[in-house]
């Protein structure tokens, strides 16, 4: 049964020039799951989004969504991807919230094909599930960092997605507002099942909310259930990121050491 | 005025060239801007100068050329040098900026050589570095109406993916959208345009034409297709204005068509500067 496997990793490296960034890294998410992706920066985390979207070509080892191979895979509105730099786009771009979310439809949109009034209403059935409906003829760049934030969750759900893979979506979110990010994180996960992988760094926040947890660098230490992973030692973790670490204070300030 | 339109076929050449560019070179030039690559537009023009210049050289050399438009020849310069951008622009991957200096010093140390070897440096020329009314024939009219087309079919046909290419590149991989072709395209539309803009605006401000009616439009507009909308507004008036006074004045029509953007643009800035102070006192109210 490869129905219920959304994503599955075998033995999957990469190498940028000479330098290994992803080593042996085998990971299957199944339908439903909610899964962090931890580990310190640099270990890989974002190459590893970019080798499961298909933007990067692996090394070694084999890459499969919904069970076909990623280079063949051609259902990409099955996917919805919220990049790390999505918050970084120039905030002086002349468009409204409408007009960002109805991109996330250009893979279901056919080539020299318009957006239409069905499109317009799936749009706003988007802006409503992250409850930035009111704000949908604003300016982008108008908004506060947690609204786009959610402006560009909604772009990645207007096409339905089953598998949702968010890099880093709280950063530059204030504190007050990464709460009720996870809140609409568990409404996608348990009312419209949708599939989570979130990266993140802030170890402690997402062990709280995920189901499972993968914590890597370069290779994976740790992959299982939340709950075991909170047994997962400090010192355990201090070996992986290469010095110490607290697992239960917010280390967003912590900077590695090779950055 | 009106009746000198009717009489002279160059004038209505001149306008109806005219009107078209000023519809085609914002309508291009908001996605310049947005993707911030204001200056291709210029190292492009002044490629399209470097073709000219050769095509001058040529007729003067070989005679049974004689009949050639040199804005065709400024065409495959232009062309030619929007992809060499490209191509430059991956040598360089953290100085994309580089591609568009090279280029334009490039283009116009050749150019400059190859006017002088052609002994080209008279009225001619004076008409394609700011334009000219009167330069307008039949044909070239004929030729930005095929490049207009071209453009309008590109721009309508792929809106969804320049649009997305423009604000978020990322995304639009994700989505399987072909950003390389689609960029590649559309490099090649703005080239074609400069080489038919030239004759009416001149070689060094077609630039001019292609990102000061947008600057203007986006200290206004709210969403994209509004920015679209009124750089367009903004393009037909400054060549409608600048023609016009450019004949009544005996000036080249670069300057009056820019001179008139640049006071639209004045006019946009202050603009949102009186309705931002209105909208904030109705606030405290």
């Amino acid at each position: 049964m490869t129905d219920n496997k959304v994503l599955e990793m075998d033995n999957v490296s990469f190498k940028y020039e000479k330098e290994t960034v992803v080593k042996d890294v085998s990971l299957t998410i199944e339908a439903g799951q909610f899964f962090g992706l931890v580990g310190p920066n640099g270990s890989g985390k974002s190459t590893l989004i970019k080798l499961m979207l298909g933007l990067l070509k692996p090394t070694k080892g084999s890459i499969k969504l919904f069970g076909s191979p990623v280079r063949s895979f051609k259902h990409w509105e099955e996917i919805g991807f919220v990049s790390q730099k999505a918050n970084s786009f120039n905030s002086g771009f002349p468009a409204t919230v409408l007009e960002v979310v109805k991109t996330g439809l250009i893979s279901k949109t056919g080539l020299f094909r318009f957006y239409n009034k069905n499109d317009r209403e799936k749009a706003m059935q988007a802006l409503k599930t992250v409850e930035m409906e009111d704000y949908f003829n604003h300016n982008i760049g108008e908004l506060s960092g947690g609204q786009q934030q959610r402006v560009f969750i909604a772009r990645a759900l207007v096409s339905d997605p089953k598998f949702l893979i968010l890099d880093e979506p709280t950063v530059g979110v204030d504190a007050k507002h990464v709460a009720d990010f996870y809140q609409l994180l568990h409404k996608l996960n348990r009312n419209e099942g949708i599939t989570l992988l979130m990266v993140s760094h802030d170890i402690g926040t997402i062990t709280e909310h995920a189901s499972h947890v993968v914590c890597m660098n370069k290779t994976i230490h740790f992959h299982g259930e939340s709950h075991e992973y909170k047994a997962f030692s400090n010192e355990d973790l201090s070996q992986l990121y290469g010095h110490p670490v607290q697992q239960l204070t917010h280390n967003h300030g912590e900077v590695d050491p090779r950055d | 005025m009106i009746e000198s339109f009717f009489t002279y076929e160059f004038l209505q050449n001149a306008a109806l060239a005219g009107l078209m560019i000023g519809f085609v070179a914002p309508l291009l030039g908001v996605f310049i801007v947005v993707r911030r690559l204001s200056l291709i537009a210029d190292a492009l023009s002044h490629i399209t100068l470097t073709g000219i210049a050769a095509s001058l050289l040529l007729e003067k050399r070989v005679t049974a050329i004689n009949e050639w438009n040199p804005v065709y020849m400024g065409m495959v310069f232009s062309v030619t040098g929007a992809i060499l951008i490209e191509k430059l622009r991956k040598v360089y991957k953290h100085y994309e900026e580089l591609a568009i200096p090279i280029i334009l010093s490039g283009g116009i140390g050749v150019g400059v050589i190859l006017i002088s070897l052609a002994d080209g440096f008279n009225t001619d020329l004076f008409s394609y570095l700011f334009g000219s009314v009167t330069a307008v024939s039949r044909a070239d009219m004929s030729t930005v109406l095929v490049i207009t087309l071209l453009v309008l079919a590109v721009v309508l046909l792929f809106y969804k993916e320049l649009f997305v290419l423009s604000f978020d590149e990322d995304h639009a991989a994700v989505s399987g959208v072909n950003g390389k072709l689609i960029h590649l395209l559309f490099i090649v539309m703005v080239a074609l345009v400069i080489a038919s803009a030239m004759q009416i605006v001149g070689i060094l401000l077609v630039s001019a034409l292609m990102t000061l009616p947008v600057a203007a439009a986006l200290r206004i507009s709210k969403s994209f297709k509004q920015t679209i909308g009124l750089s367009i507004f903004f393009g037909e008036l400054s060549v409608i204005v600048g023609l016009i006074t450019s004949y009544q004045l005996s000036v080249p029509p670069g300057g009056t068509i820019v001179v008139t953007a640049i006071l639209i643009l004045i006019g946009a800035i202050a603009y949102r500067k009186v309705s931002g102070q209105l909208s904030l006192k109705g606030e405290t109210i």
